[in-house]
């Protein structure tokens, strides 16, 4: 069958560039098909072969972590990259999924519905596994603190998350928020989801089985975010600030949220598989329709038949292209067999889902599309969903890597005698980069569900997953771009390390990892060198720990004009524990409890807190990964949870052994009483940001197995001194610092730079 | 054979902490039935629990849409017969919305979400949910709201306090600009009581603050197997 056109003819020139296709990919799609594309056609190809949704310039670099993932490395593996989420096995017949993903570019235009569709937009993707979503963490980036424009996306983001998170009914147990000049014009949102399932009901999106029925429930189709993918995520912003000409035009591509429909199709969804009522189920993201006829067509072994009539719709006139294109939030599309429909539309209707049948899976291997009796799509899917253009983009590592590492923090001028490390440790706790996060994070909702363990400000955080067995999933993620910046190949593996460690020091054992890769444009030659070097050092790292990477999302064109964002590789690792009880708090424990410091220090300060802070300082070399060393503490900790024998444990990243002896006393709301180490400078001691260390607060009783456990995985230990009654943490020969002192420092930054309230926005419906 | 307590935890379209109330009267000893926003009867439960959460997505106004669903009729009849009746945080917005409280919850002072722990202190340890508490008891219990802020008139507060039905009050702070601090109130008959915070959340101290939130289940327990035995 020939698709009659419907907007043009053969002559006339289409507008295939302002979709943001290029000459050669047009080209392709006229090759593809034997003829002009319809204007749906065309619209189709332009958003699937996206950046966003293609990944054409990813993908080459993307295939070297499939290449270096074991065997051993997929035996909990039970679906991997190419699915919506990644799942894992976590025992007790459990499947645990999680996923992150970016949502930078709505979030600079509106950032109150793009942070809150993005955190939609993941819940989904964990939906489509068949999981229920139980847990979120989001990873926040910002202009300076105190810039003038952070002051309208920052309360805007935090309000965003928390007005869909909250009513979503999902706790909010974890993130980042990082402040760099890099971020003013293109703040990086990454929302991360967990869902967990029975092991037995993995849902894969595929559409098999002639005749089964394709059925499309949720919210009605609107014109809201449609081109999202192809204009705002796959192209960078221009200089202008929004509100000018050319950033006008894309305002009306934010999607808006409605978390009340999102929060009632999840238990829709969630009552529709125990009833096996789903062949397969895909969420419906950006492209829309597009993407998940397409996909769920392509992915399966048949054609597909589509009628956009019986799409319900929220705007009358929508012609094909607005239906096919729309990024209208809260709906999902599920393949469902033909003796099943009607309990699924009852269910639906239990539930005050709108559902209809909108097509069925043919023995043909065409995706067909009518509109109105005109067939306007006939295209083979998997040309649109998976055979989509690869480039191989020029990479050239940048000339200014050299100059960058010849820069060295060394020359720096350091703090010396006591009153100055003192007060440079205040300094440092007050900073942007290492305060309080409370007022973001009091702004979400930590405890709906009841199965909270351990949340913000913890390292990382736990859920129970199992009220009987008491097991739990501990997630964390972290990212440091300024070390990425010097070294994306070891920046990245030092993010992974963190996310790793920050998991291992809660007692949970690492498992999985996934990964939001926030890059400038692809078309830049050194961003691509970059982005190769980080995918290159998370998958040898990952090789290295034995963890696989069970999914992922690349997001590129973060850039102001031509100033691409710092290269913000965010790496989240899932890990399991068997009994959420042994859990390890994070902080030091108790009164008579002793304080240790694992790991060594050594004098490292480039792409350091210290020299961001004190110095606006980047150069050198970022610190030394060792993920030997690393997995070797992780099994001191978990041996120390299972056993009981520490009562507080607390990672050192940013900001180094002065930050963690603040937190940890803070945290525990107990005082310690420390002597720093004497072969080691004092300055380099209390600031430098060497890898692999922790901090533990060990039980008197349990010291001489603590030390022997560290021994036995060579871990050094240092003995730092005690836990204290008295509400002071004293650093000897060095300052005392009061706990009240500490909390008002590390407390009051945010609250004095955003404290005005932002006026929230949870009912207004414009997306202008 | 010792008498079971059935506790009704009704579920609307957009209720979230529904599995907490239910675990907490689990928890407390009492039997769980989960009540369905379209049920027009309670299945002869002995106190119903109107848990948190965004009923209705807070459209219109938080509570206003589900104060008027079938299970709240049954709800207030009941009520009126003397069920016991607790509203959590969305809960309480919806008891105030059906009359059934007086005053209304509206945005916080600060215009933003709080979720913080806590300190409460109870200030009328006679209600039927309440027994349980030492007079003044300085409890720690979550709060997560962004309309949380408690209002009345002046005669109705006057009322509240006069007749003892302010039954908890916020400590360190008011932090949503509650009049009078107030977190939480009773009917006349103290059967029916609404609070913002969640006691719901302070069953167990691995997954909250404190377990000061069980006894006010232990409460509702104790007044409806004392009152069968009686």
């Amino acid at each position: 069958m020939q698709a009659r056109r419907v907007l043009t003819t053969p002559d006339d020139p289409q507008p295939y560039r302002e979709l943001g296709l290029a000459d050669d990919e047009y080209a392709r799609i006229l090759q593809i098909l034997g003829r002009a594309p319809t204007a749906a056609e065309l619209a189709m190809y332009s958003v699937m072969w996206s950046e966003h949704c293609s990944y054409k310039s990813s993908k080459v670099h993307l295939r070297y972590v499939g290449e270096t993932t074991t065997e051993a490395m997929r035996q909990r593996m039970l679906a991997g990259i190419g699915e919506n989420a990644g799942v894992v096995e976590v025992g007790d017949g459990w499947a645990v999924t999680f996923k992150i993903e970016s949502h930078n570019h709505p979030s600079y235009v509106e950032p109150y519905q793009g942070a809150a569709t993005g955190v939609g937009g993941i819940v989904r993707d964990i939906m489509a596994m068949g999981a229920r979503p139980i847990a979120i963490a989001d990873s926040l980036r910002f202009g300076l603190a105190d810039a003038a424009d952070t002051a309208r996306v920052l309360p805007g983001v935090v309000a965003g998350i928390g007005g869909y998170g909250n009513c979503l009914g999902l706790p909010t147990i974890g993130g980042e928020v990082v402040f760099d000049p890099s971020y003013a014009g293109n703040p990086l949102v990454n929302a991360l989801c967990v869902g967990v399932l029975r092991v037995a009901d993995l849902h894969l999106a595929h559409a098999s089985g002639t005749g089964n029925q394709i059925v499309l429930f949720g919210a009605r189709t609107g014109r809201d975010g449609i081109g999202g993918v192809s204009v705002l995520a796959s192209e960078s912003f221009s200089a202008s600030h929004p509100g000018q000409d050319r950033s006008r035009r894309k305002l009306p591509s934010v999607q808006v949220g409605d978390p009340f429909a999102e929060k009632v199709l999840i238990e829709c969804c969630l009552e529709l598989f125990n009833a096996g009522l789903v062949a397969g189920i895909q969420d419906l993201g950006g492209a829309g329709l597009s993407c998940v006829t397409s996909e769920l067509a392509s992915a399966g072994d048949g054609g597909m038949r589509v009628d956009l009539d019986a799409v319900p719709l929220r705007a009358p006139g929508m012609t094909p292209v607005e239906i096919l294109c729309s990024e209208s939030q809260e709906r999902m599309c599920a393949v469902v067999c033909p003796s099943d429909v009607d309990a699924f539309m009852a269910v639906c209707a239990k539930w005050d889902v709108t559902a209809t049948v909108i097509g069925e899976v043919t023995d043909g291997e065409r995706l067909v599309i009518t509109w109105h009796g005109e067939t306007v799509v006939d295209v083979p899917p998997r040309t649109v969903a998976h055979e989509g253009p690869v480039y191989h983009r020029p990479v050239q590592r940048p000339s200014t890597q050299d100059a960058m590492h010849a820069s060295t923090p060394d020359a720096l001028a350091r703090p010396s005698t006591p009153d100055a490390l003192r007060a440079t440790v205040l300094r440092m706790v007050a900073s942007p980069g290492l305060c309080s996060r409370a007022w973001v994070t009091d702004q979400y909702d930590r405890y709906v569900r009841g199965g909270t363990v351990l949340a913000q400000p913890s390292d990382a955080g736990m859920v129970r997953i199992d009220e009987i067995t008491q097991r739990g999933v501990a997630v964390a993620t972290d990212g440091n771009a300024r070390y990425c910046a010097l070294d994306p190949y070891v920046g990245t593996q030092l993010a992974l390390a963190e996310a790793y460690r920050n998991v291992a020091v809660t007692g949970a054992t690492p498992l999985a990892v996934t990964n939001c890769l926030n890059f400038g444009a692809p078309t830049d030659p050194g961003v691509m060198w970059q982005f190769e070097q980080a995918v290159r050092g998370l998958a040898d790292g990952c090789a290295a720990l034995g963890i696989p990477v069970t999914g992922g999302n690349v997001s590129f064109y973060n850039q102001t004009a031509d100033t691409a964002i710092l290269p913000t590789p965010v790496v989240g690792v899932l890990g399991v524990i068997d009994d959420v009880r042994r859990r390890i708090p994070t902080g030091l424990g108790g009164t008579g409890d002793t304080v240790w410091l694992l790991g060594e220090t050594r004098d490292e300060f480039g792409g350091s807190e210290w020299a961001h802070e004190m110095h606006g300082h980047l150069g050198g070399r970022p610190p030394v990964v060792d993920l030997a060393r690393e997995q070797a503490i992780g099994e001191v900790l978990a041996a120390a949870s299972r056993d009981g024998l520490v009562n507080g444990a607390h990672d050192l990243s940013d900001g180094g052994l002065a930050q963690a002896l603040v937190e940890a006393c803070l945290l525990s709301g107990v005082g310690a009483r420390v002597r720093l180490p004497s072969q080691v400078d004092p300055f380099v001691a209390l600031f430098s940001e060497s890898s692999a260390r922790v901090l533990l607060g060990v039980s008197g009783a349990c010291a001489h197995r603590v030390a022997q456990l560290c021994t036995d995985h060579g871990v050094t230990v240092t003995r730092l001194g005690e836990v204290s009654a008295a509400p002071v943490l004293e650093i000897a020969h060095i300052a005392s610092f009061t706990l009240d002192e500490l909390r008002a420092t590390w407390e009051r930054t945010l609250p004095s730079l955003f404290g005005t309230p932002y006026p929230p926005e949870r009912e207004s419906a414009g997306s202008t | 054979m010792s008498a079971v307590c059935r506790i009704g935890v009704i579920t609307f379209p957009g209720t979230l902490d529904d599995v907490d109330a239910a675990r907490a009267v689990r928890r407390a000893g009492a039997q769980p039935v989960p009540l369905w926003h379209a049920d027009d009867d309670l299945h002869g439960v002995d106190a119903v629990v109107v848990p948190g959460g965004f009923s209705y997505g807070d459209y219109l106004r938080a509570g206003a849409i589900a104060a008027h669903q079938p299970v709240l009729r049954a709800v207030l009849d009941a009520a009126r017969r003397g069920t016991l009746v607790l509203g959590i945080c969305n809960g309480f917005q919806i008891l105030c919305e059906a009359g059934l409280l007086p005053g209304a919850l509206v945005r916080n002072a600060g215009l933003h979400f709080v979720c913080r722990d806590q300190r409460l202190r109870v200030e009328n340890p006679a209600t039927a949910w309440t027994g349980r508490y030492a007079p003044g008891a300085d409890i720690v219990v979550p709060l997560k709201s962004i309309e949380g802020r408690y209002v009345a008139d002046a005669s109705t507060l006057s009322e509240l306090e006069g007749d003892g039905r302010v039954v908890f009050r916020y400590l360190d702070g008011n932090p949503n600009g509650a009049m009078h601090d107030i977190a939480g109130i009773a009917s006349a008959d103290g059967r029916v009581l609404g609070l913002m915070p969640h006691p719901e959340h302070a069953i167990d101290p691995l997954t909250g603050p404190s377990t000061d939130g069980l006894d006010l289940f232990h409460s509702a327990v104790d007044t409806v197997l004392g009152s069968v035995r009686g």
